[in-house]
């Protein structure tokens, strides 16, 4: 983790492949430094998921070295890499980012639930209290104990940023996290999903097709150059 | 800890389905254990329609007719017992007492039988039950005659009411003992045995209703009959007797010394082991109703598998959350295999209770009516089999649905 404070992300020569008449990704480099915020852009059908899928953890590369916050992925085995994405990075998903049969106080402090190491780093004196600071931080604290169906889009994905950050991880993945809010609450979640990434110096890897999105962040890369094997339109 | 309270929320937030998988798992197992329950109690009562009576003595023949015959009333002996022997036993001195029995007549289908007081004092049923009169007296007068509990209910006969009986044991006899009316003098309290369904009168009484008859005919039309002078009754032969030995001991000895009985052949059968004889003979039918419980169980967890394997769609998106949470795939997995075996588990223990309370509820109603005991005993081992094997039948076909979610997370990951 020391090591990361240079280094957030770094893929060499990442080759995958569902099946394997068809390659999907072909990476010889990418490289995410610690702390910044960075805008990856994708067209649909680029291989973002799945990038996003390796980087994470939740699939291992046929070929190549996947370094994520100080630990080379591909050394560990899947549980291990269950644990080191729970307990190290916050994900936000596209839309309906949260369990359905929770409620927006639970669906925020699941991380925590299920990770001590990120129950830990909590600074509240429980996980319900820096829940509720974090919601009131995101304005969704008078909803904490609704069920999640309650919500309209734009509370749903404050949510699941309060869900993506508590417990400070060291690195954010969005992938898509806008596409269901229309243009107004698009800049809102993004100046809120800055913002509260900086207060806690985590690595923002945010993924989109949306390339006017790309002020907001210091870096930006295009899937198309890192993939060898990206298609789709061009941006 | 959290998979446990993910699981349960998750089968929360799908009430009406989830409460309608435990409640047909629940009726399953209602019908299961019930089924059990009633025919251990079944068992039990019929076990119970005799107890104390050491031995049962009839004249040579098969065990089976001479119980049916002596004690349920059904069918009938075909030779009798001599006055003689009978006088012999009753004074045997390992005898500690004997209960005379003399049938062959009928009331509108219901049997009519000969004893005396003996019946009264010492028969008994369910352990220690003694027979006793709702109304009135054992009868003690020639033509006196107490009710079974059903008989008199079923022809609202009271006391001093007069009857005819009829001669033979069918329904619609053509002989009747119009001549020798007898007269209620008692009703027996109920009993839920073959008590309840008989008509019971002095074994004098049996022999002045057949008083001037030869070879079981009435004297002919015309032919003049002598009036009925009691003091030239006596008691030939008996049907059959009931006996109880001083000793437990002395009851094999006692049956072998009857078996082997020189002056005349006569057959001892132990009511205890004959009941059980005879219940097996009727087990098909507790076999059947078991085989369609079961059969209804299975239809119980197959409509859960149903429900949990339709819902796996959607879903997709949750796991893809959850694995996004750092929850390994083994525990999606075992998440939803939990929520199989928290299903089936609540079913099972709701349908348990419920027996259990139902049991409760009805237990005097059935045991007046049916002469069934519940004996409410906790749980029997095989209840405790039958829940066992739900709740891993369950967990069983649960593993589909689970399996099921953990190859999509393995396809989906993250992209769902």
């Amino acid at each position: 983790m020391e090591d990361s404070a240079s280094v957030a992300i770094s893929l060499r020569d990442v080759r995958f492949s569902y099946r394997t008449s068809k390659p999907i990704l072909d990476v010889p480099s990418l490289e995410v430094p610690a702390g910044h915020r960075v805008f990856l852009h994708g067209p649909s059908g680029s291989g973002k998921t799945t990038l996003l899928s390796l980087i994470s953890g939740v699939l291992a590369p046929q070929k190549g070295s996947v370094f994520v916050l100080g630990h080379e992925l591909t050394e560990l085995t899947a549980s291990a890499r269950d644990t080191l994405r729970g307990s190290k990075i916050g994900y936000i998903f596209q839309g309906f980012n949260l369990i359905p049969y929770l409620t927006v106080a639970e669906n925020i402090g699941l991380p925590c639930e299920l990770h001590a190491p990120r129950r830990r780093r909590i600074t509240a004196g429980s996980i319900a209290e820096e829940v509720k600071r974090l919601a009131t931080r995101l304005d969704i604290h008078t909803h904490l104990s609704s069920p999640v169906t309650q919500l309209s889009t734009g509370q749903q994905q404050r949510v699941a940023i309060a869900r993506a950050i508590i417990g400070s991880p060291s690195l954010v993945v969005a992938d898509e996290p806008t596409s269901s809010l229309d243009t107004d609450r698009r800049d809102a979640f993004l100046s809120l999903l800055t913002e509260i990434t900086e207060e806690t110096h985590a690595t923002l890897l945010f993924v989109s097709h949306d390339v006017t999105l790309a002020p907001h962040f210091d870096t930006l890369l295009s899937l198309r150059g890192i993939n060898k094997l990206a298609e789709g339109e061009t941006a | 800890m959290t998979l446990l309270r993910l699981a349960l929320k998750s089968l929360r937030a799908r009430a009406l389905v989830t409460s309608l998988t435990i409640f047909s798992i629940m009726l399953s197992i209602m019908l299961l254990v019930g089924v059990d329950r009633l025919r251990g109690a079944a068992q039990q009562g019929f076990a119970g329609t005799l107890s104390h009576t050491d031995l049962i003595v009839g004249a040579r023949g098969g065990d089976l007719p001479l119980l049916l015959s002596s004690v349920f009333h059904i069918g009938y002996a075909t030779n009798s017992v001599s006055w003689e022997t009978y006088q012999h036993f009753s004074h045997h001195p390992a005898v500690k007492w004997t209960i005379p029995i003399s049938m062959g007549d009928s009331h509108r289908g219901y049997r009519v039988v000969a004893t005396d007081q003996n019946f009264y004092d010492h028969y008994q049923y369910r352990g220690d039950h003694h027979l006793s009169f709702k109304e009135g007296r054992a009868p003690s007068g020639l033509f006196d005659v107490a009710l079974g509990a059903e008989v008199a209910s079923r022809f609202h006969y009271t006391l001093g009411h007069k009857l005819i009986l009829s001669h033979g044991i069918q329904e619609r006899s053509i002989l009747k003992h119009d001549r020798s009316p007898f007269t209620v003098t008692g009703i027996l309290a109920r009993t839920a045995t073959p008590v309840d369904r008989a008509l019971y009168i002095t074994l004098l009484g049996d022999e002045a209703m057949h008083f001037d008859w030869t070879d079981g005919t009435p004297p002919a039309i015309g032919e003049p009959m002598r009036p009925l002078d009691p003091s030239k009754l006596k008691v030939d032969e008996i049907t059959s007797f009931l006996l109880a030995a001083k000793s437990r001991v002395s009851t094999l000895y006692l049956q072998r010394e009857i078996n082997t009985y020189k002056p005349e052949p006569l057959t001892a059968i132990i009511p205890g082991l004959t009941l059980q004889q005879l219940w097996q003979l009727l087990d098909y039918a507790d076999a059947a109703l078991s085989i369609v419980s079961v059969a209804v169980l299975v239809v119980g967890l197959i409509a859960m598998l149903i429900a949990l394997y339709t819902a796996l769609n959607e879903r997709r998106r949750e796991i893809a959350i959850l694995r996004a949470v750092g929850v390994h795939i083994r525990q999606i997995f075992l998440l939803f295999l939990l929520e199989s075996t928290l299903i089936a588990t609540i079913g099972t223990v709701l349908g348990i209770a419920a027996v259990y309370g139902l049991l409760f509820l009805l237990r005097p109603y059935i045991e007046n009516h049916y002469g069934l005991p519940i004996a409410l005993v906790g749980l029997s081992s095989r209840v405790e089999i039958y829940a066992v094997c739900t709740i891993l039948g369950a967990a069983l076909l649960g593993a589909i649905p689970a399996f099921r979610a953990y190859r999509n997370s393995l396809v989906d990951g993250l992209n769902a």
